[in-house]
């Protein structure tokens, strides 16, 4: 089976800074990856290396067995790749639909922007994300932290998303929220989406990833299938920056 | 503006009852503006014994405003994407300059197109607008591309272009204008008792279809309307103001004297008993035009929501595949060409181009953006905002020479209005906790 992503031999560096280093990384159709490490390990650059966001200096990234071109956060969005960002990437002074829609607006015949029909589509996908969300018309900073996580979310998996990446999408967030995105994160696995789940909650991740990868100063210690490791053998990767002993 | 302490009372009540301001989804940011601008025109009203609401006075007013306004609404983008424009008056003054030797010295000498030839007024404007444009664009690429504070693009572009309008004129007054030109100047150019007419029926008609457009389209959506008889309310409002407005215009008769001088001029004699009024100045139609295109723009195309996403998360803009950079450099070409727009209307109304035309004139806009609401930390503002708030400065000013206030006192009410207008917005914003 060809990986729906697969990441080779990736390396980015600010001003000296080997930020990633060398990192490669693969998920396939109905798995979540999930990526573990302090503040500071690489995951976020990664996944923004990914999302278009930062441009690699080195290494490659293969999409449905293709050799992919991501220079841009749109070329990302063309390749089906959607984001949620640990800081959501909201537009504060303007309402969910317009943050929905942002960059992919939907237009009437004249060119002109479709507000009807976006805050329609809005009501449509958060009455299925979160169905306590009301307040449609005011800007997201009026938004409780959890209303504006939904808003994130909703525009990532409203554009029929391949591959997801979830960056701390539950930081923000109390417990039944927090479940809630779980049971998202299930059900679009269920689908059959690939999701990259960035967390600093190690129990969560060994809940809901098929495999964990661990970074460590920009490098991959490893990546593991959850069922083949302990809580504390994660532990002992991130802060030892060492694979666990096989044999144990 | 002054509605803060009642709307932060509703507020805290359960909401039991909608306000009046809420059914009817009015601004109430608007409403205050409105209703600091219905005073200040009261006050001076009653202070010069009613002098200062007369047609005449109201026709002055409007030619007045519309420069400053043209500009405030291009402001507004700068503003909303958190850059600034120091350069305005002096890219007025490069337009204009542009745009008189076109009419008086190139086109005539270069292209050998006679004085006065029908063609030479819109050559001359084209070229104004290229000319704005083309310097905002590239003051917006200073600051998009190369990363160029605006302020600091601007500041030196305060220095150069109002000098190198000097340079294009040799420091010389050039006029007087061509004929066709003056007309966009104000009272030069009017449309006249019928045609003023015509217009208001047909804006009230395009507006009152507006309102019924949108009610029909929420209506097939199923999002929530608000009552009928609110609707008939705003729709009334709103033909009462345009209308009314045009019947105040209307009002304002054209001296005898110069009628007689114009009869005199095509040869003929003016009949016995004859009046003619002066009807919706051309500057002001222009305003409108350019008032509505930019609302237009802002709330219903790409670039507008663009532009207001970028000036509220401009982070977050970059992550949605918006291009800023490029987008800078689309609100300074905006800039520009409204700058051009003004030089047109400027120039026009003093029938020629002088070196020191539109100083200051980037202080006027900045104050008009802002006391219209616009938000110096970015994502905030509106058109039509600025356009009051150029309106209300302009008012003040002349309100207070009317009532014979001393020049610098002048200035220094409207620096504290100016002031004033900003914290009564920030103490609003808090309180509501809209922005």
């Amino acid at each position: 089976m060809t990986p729906l992503v697969d990441i080779r031999n990736l390396s980015i560096a600010f001003g000296g800074v080997q930020a990633v280093d060398d990192v490669s990384l693969d998920l396939y159709p109905g798995e979540v990856v999930g990526l573990l490490g302090h503040n500071g390990a690489g995951k976020s650059t990664l996944i923004k290396i990914l999302s278009g966001a930062y441009r690699a200096d080195s290494g490659e990234i293969w999409i449905d067995g293709k050799k992919a071109t991501i220079n841009s956060p749109r070329d990302a969005r063309a390749y089906n790749i959607e984001t949620i960002h640990q800081t959501l990437a909201l537009a504060d002074n303007l309402p969910a639909p317009a943050n929905l829609f942002l960059g992919r607006e939907l237009r009437t015949m004249f060119g002109f922007l479709d507000d009807s029909r976006m805050e329609s589509e809005t009501r449509k996908i958060m009455a299925r994300l979160n169905p306590n969300f009301r307040k449609i018309a005011e800007p997201v900073s009026a938004l409780s932290g959890g209303q504006r996580q939904s808003v994130a979310i909703a525009r990532a998996v409203y554009f029929n998303a391949r591959i997801l990446i979830m960056d701390e999408p539950t930081a923000a967030l109390g417990v039944h929220e927090t479940k809630m995105v779980a049971d998202l994160i299930k059900e679009l696995k269920a689908q059959g989406l690939g999701i990259f789940l960035i967390s600093h909650d190690t129990r969560e991740m060994m809940e809901l990833c098929d495999r964990v990868s661990v970074m460590k100063n920009g490098q991959l210690i490893g990546t593991e299938r959850v069922e083949d490791v302990t809580e504390d053998d994660i532990l002992s990767m991130i802060i030892m920056g060492k694979k666990p002993e096989k044999a144990a | 503006m002054n509605t803060s302490d009642t709307s932060a009372a509703a507020k805290s009540k359960a909401p039991a009852r909608p306000r009046l301001a809420d059914t009817l989804e009015l601004d109430t940011r608007l409403l205050g503006m409105i209703g600091a601008f219905i005073a200040v025109l009261v006050v001076f009203n009653l202070l010069t014994d009613g002098r200062f609401l007369t047609p005449r006075n109201i026709f002055n007013l409007t030619i007045q405003s519309v420069s400053v306004a043209i500009m405030a609404t291009g402001m507004v983008f700068v503003i909303v994407t958190r850059h600034i424009d120091l350069s305005v008056g002096a890219l007025l003054a490069t337009c204009s300059a542009v745009m008189a030797m076109m009419q008086t010295a190139w086109l005539p000498q270069y292209l050998g197109l006679p004085l006065g030839h029908p063609m030479i007024p819109w050559l001359a404007i084209g070229a104004g607008l290229v000319t704005g444009a083309v310097i905002g664009a590239f003051q917006g690429w200073l600051t998009g591309y190369l990363l160029i504070p605006a302020f600091i693009v601007t500041l030196g572009g305060l220095l150069i272009w109002r000098n190198v309008g000097w340079y294009l004129t040799n420091g010389q007054t050039i006029g007087p204008l061509d004929p066709t030109f003056q007309m966009f100047g104000g009272i030069n150019g009017t449309l006249g008792e019928f045609w003023s007419w015509v217009l208001g029926i047909v804006a009230t008609l395009a507006a009152l279809g507006a309102l019924w457009v949108k009610r029909r389209d929420k209506l097939s959506h199923g999002f929530p309307v608000k009552p009928l008889w609110a609707e008939f309310a705003l729709g009334g409002i709103i033909a009462g103001a345009i209308l009314g407005f045009i019947k105040i215009l209307n009002s304002y008769e054209v001296p005898v004297a110069r009628l007689r001088r114009e009869f005199e001029a095509r040869g003929e004699v003016m009949p016995e008993g004859y009046t003619e009024v002066y009807g919706l100045p051309i500057s002001v139609l222009l305003l409108i035009v350019v008032a509505v295109v930019m609302t237009i723009v802002a709330r219903k195309t790409r670039l507008g929501r663009y532009i207001f996403a970028a000036g509220g998360n401009p982070q977050a803009a970059e992550l949605s595949g918006i291009n800023t950079r490029l987008l800078t450099v689309k609100v300074f070409a905006i800039m520009g060409a409204l700058c051009a727009i003004s030089a047109v209307v400027a120039s026009a109304r003093l029938t020629n181009h002088s070196n020191d035309i539109g100083t200051l004139d980037e202080l006027r806009v900045i104050a008009a953006a802002v006391i219209g609401g616009t938000a110096l930390a970015g994502g905030l503002g509106t058109i039509y905002g600025a356009i009051l708030g150029a309106l209300i400065m302009q008012s003040l000013q002349s309100g207070m020479a009317m009532v014979g206030v001393d020049a610098p006192l002048q200035n220094i009410v409207v620096g504290g209005v100016l002031v004033l207008a900003v914290l009564i917005d920030i103490i609003y914003r808090r309180r509501t906790g809209k922005g």
